[in-house]
Parts: C-alpha cells; sequence; structure tokens
C-alpha cells in the first residue's frame, strides 16, 4: 500500500466518487477506500456487475453512475475496494482493515463520504426475521437479483416505498399492500414550503404516476398508518396496523413473512464523531448531521465531509458536495489558488443552493410522526443489547438524564453496533420524558473500532507499531 | 450450498430461505440481516472459524464455512 498518498476519500458512492475523480483530474495524490466490493455506494450499488436484464428493470436512476464509474476509471485515483475504515482521529490517520490485515496510514486531507442509512425505527415486532429495511432489499435485488419470492408489504414513508412497489410488480413479486404512514397534517406543514420548492412540482408529478400505477395493478395503498406492529413466534406472520381514511380509523391485519420497512435516511456519523467532529441537530432532518461549511469542513482541522453522510441531499447532490469538498481540499494542499477553488465552484454551488430549497419541503412531507419516534414501553429499541423504550423512560425519570448516562446505565448503544441503530431512538424519548429539545441532548460518545477487528488484528497491529 | 461468486454471505443466507444469521446473548432470540449495508450487526455469523464477522460485507467463496452465531460468539460459551 503506498503511504505517500495526501488524500483519503472514504466511500465510493456518487459523493466520494466524484471528490476522488476532481482530486485526481487536479493533480492530487488520491486513494479512494470503500467496503464494498465495487463501486457505486448505495444508489449505484453492483452497477459495473449488474446484467442487463437488471438494469432495465432499475431503470435510468441507476444507470446515471455509469459516468460517474468511468470518470474515476480514467482520472488515476487510486482505487481499494473491499477495505473498510474502522478508526480515523484528530490528526487523520485512518485505521483500515483490507484482505484480513489492518493498518494504519497517516493522510493530509480526509473527505469522508460515508452516505446514509436507513433511519432505525422502533416498532413492535421490528426485530423478527422476514422484517427488513427496504434500502436493504434494495441491496438485495441490485447486488443479487433477489427478491422476496412469497410476496411482501412495504411500510414508512417517502418515495422509495412506490417506487419499490412498482420495480417489484414489474418482475411479478406480490404486493400485498403499501403502508404510508405520514399523516395528512403533513400536507399542510409541506404547503408553504413549495412555494419555494423549484422542483416540487415534477416531484409530485412522479409520485402521482408511481401510485396510479400501484392502485391500477390492484394493489392498496394505506395513507395516515399508525400503530404498526408485527407479529410472529420466530419469523414474522402477520402485519397489524390501524389506517385512517375518510371514514375515520380502521384496524387491520395481513398475513404476511416478509414485511419492508423504510423511515426515510439519516447521515452516518460514526467515524467524523471518532475523530471529536462536531455534530448537530437537525430538527427538519429529526436525527444528528455533521457540523459543516459550504465546502464541506467539518470542525476538526483536514477533515471533510461529502454526501448524505454531511446531510440528506441524495445522489445528484452528493455529486455536487462532493466536488466542493475536492475543490477545498486542493486548494488547502496548495494545488490550486483560493481564487481558482471559487472560480471552479461557481455551478456546484448554484446548483446545491436551487437544491437546497426542496429539502424543507421533502422533509416537511415526510416527517415521521411523533408516535414513531418515541415508543410504547414494550418496544425493544437497541437491538443488540435489547433494552426497551421503557427500561430508557425509567432510566431518564431515576436521573440518568443524558443518553451517554443512560448509556453506561443500561448498556443501551454499547453492543456491537455502537449505538447506530438506537442513538437517535435515544435522544427522542430522553426528549420527550424530559419535554427538551432533542437539540439539547448529546450524542453518544463513539470510540474506535467503529467496527469488529479480531484479537490476532489488533495484535499484529500493535507488532508493526513496535 | 451453491451460490452465484461475488454474492454477500447473507444473501445466500436469505436466499436459501436459512431464514436467521444469528440468535442474541440476551433472550436467545433469532435475528436475521436487517440493513445489508453493515450498519445494524444482526448479520454476524461465525465465518471460517471467526466469530463476529458481518455475513453482508463478507462475499461468498469456494469451501467457506459458514455457522450461525449463537450469543456473543466467545469461545467460553
Ligand atoms: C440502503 C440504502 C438504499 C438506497 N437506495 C436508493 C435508491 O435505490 N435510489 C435512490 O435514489 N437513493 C437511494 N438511497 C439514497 C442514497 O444513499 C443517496 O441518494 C446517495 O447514494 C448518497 O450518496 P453518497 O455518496 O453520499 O453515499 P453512498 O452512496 O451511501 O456511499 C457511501 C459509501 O461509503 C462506504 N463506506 C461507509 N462507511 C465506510 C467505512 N467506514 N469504510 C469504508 N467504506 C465505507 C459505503 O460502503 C458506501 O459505498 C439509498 C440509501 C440507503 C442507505
Ligand atoms: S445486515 Fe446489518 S450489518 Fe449486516
Amino acid at each position: 500500500m503506498s503511504k505517500s498518498a495526501r488524500l483519503a476519500v472514504i466511500g465510493a458512492g456518487p459523493a466520494g466518487l466524484s471528490a476522488a475523480t476532481l482530486a485526481a483530474e487536479l493533480g492530487l495524490d488520491v486513494v479512494l477506500i470503500d467496503e464494498q466490493a465495487s463501486p457505486g455506494g448505495q444508489i449505484y450499488r453492483a452497477l459495473a456487475e449488474a446484467p442487463a436484464k437488471r438494469i432495465d428493470l432499475l431503470g435510468d436512476d441507476y444507470r446515471r453512475g455509469r459516468a460517474l464509474l468511468r470518470a474515476l476509471h480514467t482520472s488515476g485515483a487510486e482505487y481499494w475496494p473491499d477495505t473498510s475504515v474502522w478508526s480515523l482521529d484528530q490528526n487523520r490517520t485512518l485505521g483500515i482493515l483490507r484482505a484480513g490485515r489492518a493498518a494504519m496510514l497517516q493522510f493530509e486531507q480526509v473527505i469522508i463520504a460515508g452516505g446514509a442509512m436507513e433511519r432505525p425505527v422502533p416498532f413492535p415486532g421490528w426485530t423478527l426475521p422476514g422484517v427488513m429495511n427496504l434500502g436493504a432489499a434494495q441491496i438485495l435485488l441490485k447486488s443479487a437479483g433477489v427478491v422476496p419470492a412469497g410476496g411482501t408489504v412495504i411500510a414508512g414513508v417517502g418515495p422509495l416505498l412506490l417506487l419499490v412497489a412498482r420495480q417489484y410488480l414489474r418482475a411479478g413479486v406480490a404486493v400485498k399492500a403499501v403502508l404510508e404512514i405520514s399523516p395528512r397534517s403533513n400536507m399542510l406543514r409541506a404547503a408553504p414550503h413549495l412555494l419555494r420548492a423549484t422542483a416540487g412540482g415534477s416531484y409530485l408529478r412522479r409520485g402521482v404516476k408511481y401510485t396510479a400505477d400501484i392502485m391500477r395493478a390492484g394493489v392498496p395503498i394505506h395513507y395516515g398508518v399508525s400503530r404498526l406492529r408485527a407479529h410472529g413466534d420466530r419469523h414474522i406472520e402477520s402485519v397489524e396496523f390501524a389506517s385512517h381514511g375518510w371514514r375515520g380509523r380502521c384496524d387491520r391485519m395481513l398475513a404476511t413473512d416478509s414485511l419492508l420497512v423504510h423511515f426515510g435516511v439519516t447521515p452516518r456519523t460514526s467515524l467524523v464523531c471518532a475523530a471529536g467532529g462536531r455534530l448537530a441537530w437537525d430538527t427538519s432532518l429529526q436525527c444528528w448531521r455533521t457540523q459543516v461549511d459550504q465546502w464541506g469542513n467539518t470542525s476538526v482541522d483536514g477533515i471533510a465531509v461529502a454526501g448524505d453522510a454531511a446531510g440528506i441531499g441524495g445522489a445528484i447532490s452528493a455529486e455536487h458536495s462532493g466536488r466542493l469538498a475536492a475543490l477545498a481540499a486542493a486548494s488547502s494542499l496548495g494545488h490550486i489558488t483560493a481564487a481558482e477553488r471559487d472560480r471552479l465552484s461557481h455551478a456546484d454551488i448554484a446548483w446545491r443552493r436551487k437544491d437546497l430549497r426542496i429539502r424543507p419541503f421533502l422533509n416537511a412531507l415526510y416527517r415521521i410522526p411523533p408516535e414513531f419516534l418515541v415508543p410504547d414501553d414494550a418496544t425493544i429499541v437497541c437491538r443488540c443489547e435489547e433494552i426497551t423504550a421503557g427500561q430508557i423512560r425509567a432510566a431518564v425519570r431515576e436521573g440518568h438524564t443524558d443518553p451517554n448516562q443512560v448509556k453506561f446505565l443500561l448498556r443501551c448503544g454499547m453492543g456491537p453496533c455502537q449505538g447506530r441503530q438506537c442513538a437517535s431512538s435515544v435522544a427522542h424519548i430522553v426528549s420527550a420524558t424530559r419535554q427538551i429539545p432533542a437539540a439539547a441532548c448529546a450524542p453518544f460518545r463513539v470510540r474506535p473500532p467503529i467496527s469488529p477487528l479480531s484479537i490476532e488484528q489488533l495484535a499484529e497491529l500493535s507488532m508493526a507499531d513496535e | 450450498m451453491r451460490v452465484p461468486a461475488g454474492e454477500s454471505v447473507a444473501a445466500a443466507v436469505l436466499v436459501h430461505a436459512l431464514d436467521h444469521t444469528r440468535t442474541t446473548p440476551v433472550s436467545h432470540a433469532p435475528r436475521a440481516p436487517f440493513c445489508m449495508m453493515g450498519v445494524c450487526f444482526e448479520c454476524v455469523m461465525e465465518i471460517d472459524g471467526i466469530a463476529n464477522r458481518q455475513a453482508c460485507l463478507v462475499p461468498v467463496a469456494e469451501g467457506m464455512q459458514i455457522r450461525r452465531q449463537h450469543g456473543t460468539g466467545r469461545i467460553d460459551e
């Protein structure tokens, strides 16, 4: 492995691909690192290997990634697939794991482009086998051509529900129902933002078309769904929910051995936290995100964040923010002047400014209702340590008033996932119990390794140090 | 068991209807892959004798030995 590389880009999704490509074109020594076997990130997952038929099913949004892959190829950037980054410190030392071997490497600049994850929303039965994230099901389709053979129910918020339902119908999968949880009141909340959202109209039109296609196929779409729960002994057998139509509330039960859920996506923040970067609570996104300036610079010198890892903007926005972070890195390293950086960034900044206008509208439209953010006492919140919302509430009432205190008392967030799946829920529960804003809660502290290393790998690493 | 090369171990488990990848240390409940992208740790399995490996991040390989993980996967259990 070369140790002289000056810029490390972590994550080969649209943000990281654009950042690494532009930085290499500007003459920087770049390494692009990703734990996946092939480039593309979540949206363009496995694009290089996918057979033509699968690409056709996934459509133009998926195909678009090809240009990014080609550009990386010709840029001269070095690319390390199958390489995970398990630590990062304020001196920009990366701990990496590649082919089973751990190593530490230092860089002059680091761009984190680790993307987002699906928002974890606890509800009764969400830990049962057969219940899975909808984006996870998309990954199965993209990388292995797998769909839920026995049919499925799709629940949650947002356009991905409709997009996947439509793809499944075209692939011959029985979609039993689509359950949209966002209440009608979200429409009222979102309406004032629509005036500022220039792209809002085309966005809504696409939604209307997808909805019509799905309904024409005879699939019921329920709106304003509440009381979602999965039942089953060792595997999901049925899903129960209440739908709120014009005629009032109606309780329903559907037999199914598969339930796919999606509650939007939230930034992945472990690496930036490990390096001591500051997070900010985003009230519109209802989660934490990294504090960054317009270039993506974090509170730690030489470490920037681009793409969905900084704040949710989607794939195209990720490309622009990746380019901005690359320009800033090139200027910090003296490859271009600040004036050149500013000149080269005009188009990206203008695009992002325009795109940012649609975000308040989308966030308001797909806002998660409090019922889902703050679960019932019996619901498991920490999947690793099996801690319930009731235990967390009791801890808060006993005086453990901060998420980190709750963590140490209950081990909630101390399991293998290190709080990735429970951190925001704990903040919501603490905030609701104490009747304070979630922004007043401190995020979980993160200590490396952020992904597991074996004892042998750690031993090897300390021998290399000596 | 035969699966296409390059597919993740977690995908192979799901395709072959093997249902769950691990049981929990606390209540021994079965769990299955939930995120497929390395953030939930529900897919940890014992792969080629090493416990706690995220099956959704490990591509299948010829002759690989894969076992469900019960509890924390430590030897002393
Ligand atoms: C599961 C999932 C499915 C999605 N599906 C769609 C879809 O079908 N259509 C759509 O329009 N949008 C989809 N999205 C939204 C999508 O994430 C964004 O639109 C876009 O991909 C963001 O680009 P990005 O470059 O910021 O991050 P990503 O595309 O997420 O790329 C981040 C990359 O960083 C890598 N990475 C992260 N942490 C590490 C680490 N520690 N070490 C090494 N590598 C690391 C990951 O492997 C990944 O390849 C999905 C999101 C998720 C979470
Ligand atoms: S399925 Fe979530 S970490 Fe593998």
